[in-house]
């Protein structure tokens, strides 16, 4: 056949042959038909009291946020607990922990789609949810250090009559700028390319009406004709191999912010690839949280099954070890380097007025994560969930040490002081949470939470197998 | 586009192995399938209907290319040209500085451009109307479709060898837009 010899790479050639499927990622065998039931299900239905028992605590937290960030923005951040020393606190590491929660999402989408990881499917719709939403939350962050938020535009470069002055260029926060709009535009592509097949199963699942109407708007007309899948699928592998390098230079990117300044415990060239590891650490403790909790309260457990919290925490185990192995090559230099500023920062770190903070990072960084070696503590919901809500708590105060504690005790003893964040700023961290899980609760009842047309294709596939 | 309307032979079939044995057969006897549809991306079927490797990889690096390009001159025009701003005594055009935004830039038209290019090439538009040869093939129907012009044997007998490959149904449609 013509053209054959370059074929070869091709997705669909690739998967033409029989792919081993093991373990089952589905439970049971599904029928096409019960698959989009399933999935389209909580779409329709009444939710269910745990659904509106989550809402209502989410919008809670989020109300809080509103109030805070209201009240700092009309007040100005003097609102905040910073100082002439540590004039960056709980703004920036939140900033910094909500946007290393985004990176598992599209580790999942993205990465493991060019690994042809099968059991990627069932999580991955949700994962880049979860990315989005976070992404949302990580840039409120320094929208409102800003102080005059009104003004973030300034922080692009375009035609104004102040010279024009442009930005600085040479500024990781500029670069900030740039990586985090274009990880939130590349993702919001990707997820929505991601629906295009499922908004059409939905639109002609639907009788006629304004919920027809809206679903036929965002397919966009799709029909399920092979040369638009075949073309689709071409337009996936593509987007996936622009957002992997994208991803990983946007955790590189956020630690230059630090990296590139000459403050002891932030320079050092260590900080990209510990912030990528660390941030898909992270992001898959949240993906964990939120998937354990919705496959029982969505009654998905056929599609998010025991398997997939196994890989999932396998992961966890893999880039938890890698951020215990920067915390030590960290130490090592730190001694090794033989700075006596570089080398007091660190033993500050662990014995200072902050020790708390770094043990509680070392706990549940590099400890608790151990617990993932057993199968058994792998494959059990009941321990994953602690083990997960932890992790997250022990990367925020990651970025809580290395912010604060660098800070508080710099060069000069003369400006060395302590921070204590306000109620204002943990009411806006509590609000952040609340918007993400609003965000996430609304999103599993508007869009379909795991994407339908891949589950077919590998409902089908695992049928095969097994006949 | 003519009005006149044009003759298609629909034959549905209820998984991917008979439409694929269906396709492979009607293939074998000269006919030119017009297209399929499935509910989710059946491989292997690209070389039996004939469809050609996407280019839309070129897409992608022209808008890439055109990322970087755009990056490097704005960057360029604005620190080194048209208000070089001393900060710790740097130099004006500090490329290495320039990398990362450079990089973004051509990450986001790159990617930009593939979808825009997709989206365009496939004809999926805010509103585009579907009028689908068969009903369920967005659900768990596959339809394979052959236009009568293309049929090189008698449409009756094209009809009966779908149908004696596994087709579920066959059905002849008119369709004139």
């Amino acid at each position: 056949m013509p053209g054959t010899a370059r074929r070869t790479l091709t997705p669909a050639v690739e998967c033409a042959r029989p792919v081993p499927l093991r373990p089952a990622w589905l439970e049971g065998s599904l029928a096409l038909r019960q698959i989009s039931d399933d999935i389209a299900l909580p779409l329709s239905a009444r939710p269910g009291a745990g659904w509106f028992v989550c809402i209502a605590v989410s919008l809670t937290a989020l109300a809080v946020g509103v109030a805070c960030v209201t009240y700092q923005i009309a007040t100005g951040i003097g609102t905040w607990g910073l100082n002439k020393s540590v004039g960056w606190a709980f703004d920036i590491t939140n900033f910094v922990f909500w946007i290393g929660i985004g990176h598992a999402g599209t580790l999942i989408s993205a990465i493991l789609l060019l690994f042809r990881q099968h059991w990627r499917m069932s999580i991955n719709r949700s994962a880049e949810a979860m990315t989005i939403f976070a992404v949302l939350c990580a840039a409120l962050f320094p929208l409102i250090h800003m102080g005059r938020p009104w003004l973030a535009f300034w922080m692009m470069p375009y035609p104004n009559s102040r010279g024009p002055l442009w930005v600085n260029f040479r500024s990781p926060l500029v670069w900030d700028v740039f990586a985090i709009n274009t990880y939130l535009i590349v993702s919001l592509v990707f997820w929505y390319f991601g629906m295009l097949p499922d908004f059409a199963t939905l639109r002609d699942r639907a009788g006629a009406g304004g919920k027809k109407r809206i679903y036929g708007l965002l397919s966009l007309g799709w029909d399920g004709s092979q040369r638009t899948w075949s073309r689709y699928e071409t337009a996936c592998l593509l987007l996936a191999g622009l957002a992997t390098p994208l991803v990983i230079s946007v955790h590189s990117i956020v630690s230059m912010d630090f990296a590139t300044s000459i403050l002891p415990g932030w320079h050092a060239t260590i900080f990209p690839p510990y912030f990528v590891a660390g941030a898909v650490y992270s992001g898959f403790g949240m993906v964990m949280l939120l998937l354990i909790i919705t496959r029982r309260v969505m009654h998905l457990q056929r599609y998010i099954t025991l398997a997939h919290l196994d890989r999932m925490a396998k992961i966890t185990l893999l880039t938890g070890s890698l951020v215990a192995f920067s915390y030590a090559s960290e130490w090592f230099m730190a001694w090794y380097g033989g700075n006596a500023d570089e080398r007091f920062v660190f033993v500050n770190r662990a014995t200072g007025r902050y020790a708390w903070a770094f043990w509680t990072m070392v706990a549940c960084n590099v400890v608790i994560p151990q617990c993932l070696w057993l199968r058994r503590v792998r494959t059990s919901p009941a321990a994953l969930l602690p083990i997960a809500i932890l992790i997250n708590v022990g990367m925020w105060f990651e970025r809580f040490v290395i912010i604060v504690t660098s800070l508080h005790r710099s060069y000069l003893p003369s400006s060395w002081v302590m921070y204590y964040p306000t109620s204002i700023e943990i009411g806006t961290l509590v609000g952040s949470f609340g918007l993400f899980f609003t965000c996430f609760l609304l999103f599993i009842r508007l869009l379909p939470m795991i994407a339908t047309w891949e589950i077919k294709g590998l409902a089908a596939a695992q049928a095969r197998g097994r006949s | 586009m003519t009005s006149a309307p044009r003759h298609f032979l629909v034959a549905t079939f209820s998984n991917e192995d008979a439409l694929r044995a269906a396709a492979r057969e009607v293939r074998d006897r000269g006919c030119r399938i017009h297209d399929v549809y499935t509910p989710y991306p059946v491989h292997g079927m690209d070389e039996l209907i004939g469809i050609r490797h996407s280019r839309l990889p070129v897409a992608t690096l022209v808008g890439g290319l055109a990322g970087c390009a755009t990056a490097l001159a704005m960057q360029f025009y604005m620190a080194v040209f048209d208000w070089p701003l001393n900060v710790g005594g740097k130099p004006a055009n500090s490329t290495l500085a320039f990398v990362p935004i450079t990089f973004e830039l051509t990450v986001l038209c790159a990617g930009l451009v593939t979808a825009a290019a997709f989206l365009t090439r496939s004809g999926l538009v805010p509103g585009a109307s579907t009028v689908p040869f068969a009903d369920g093939t967005t659900e768990d129907l596959f339809a394979l479709v052959l236009r009568s012009r293309d049929v090189t044997i008698d449409v009756a007998e094209a009809g009966r060898l779908l149908l004696e490959s596994g087709a579920a149904q066959v059905v002849l449609k008119d369709v004139s837009r």
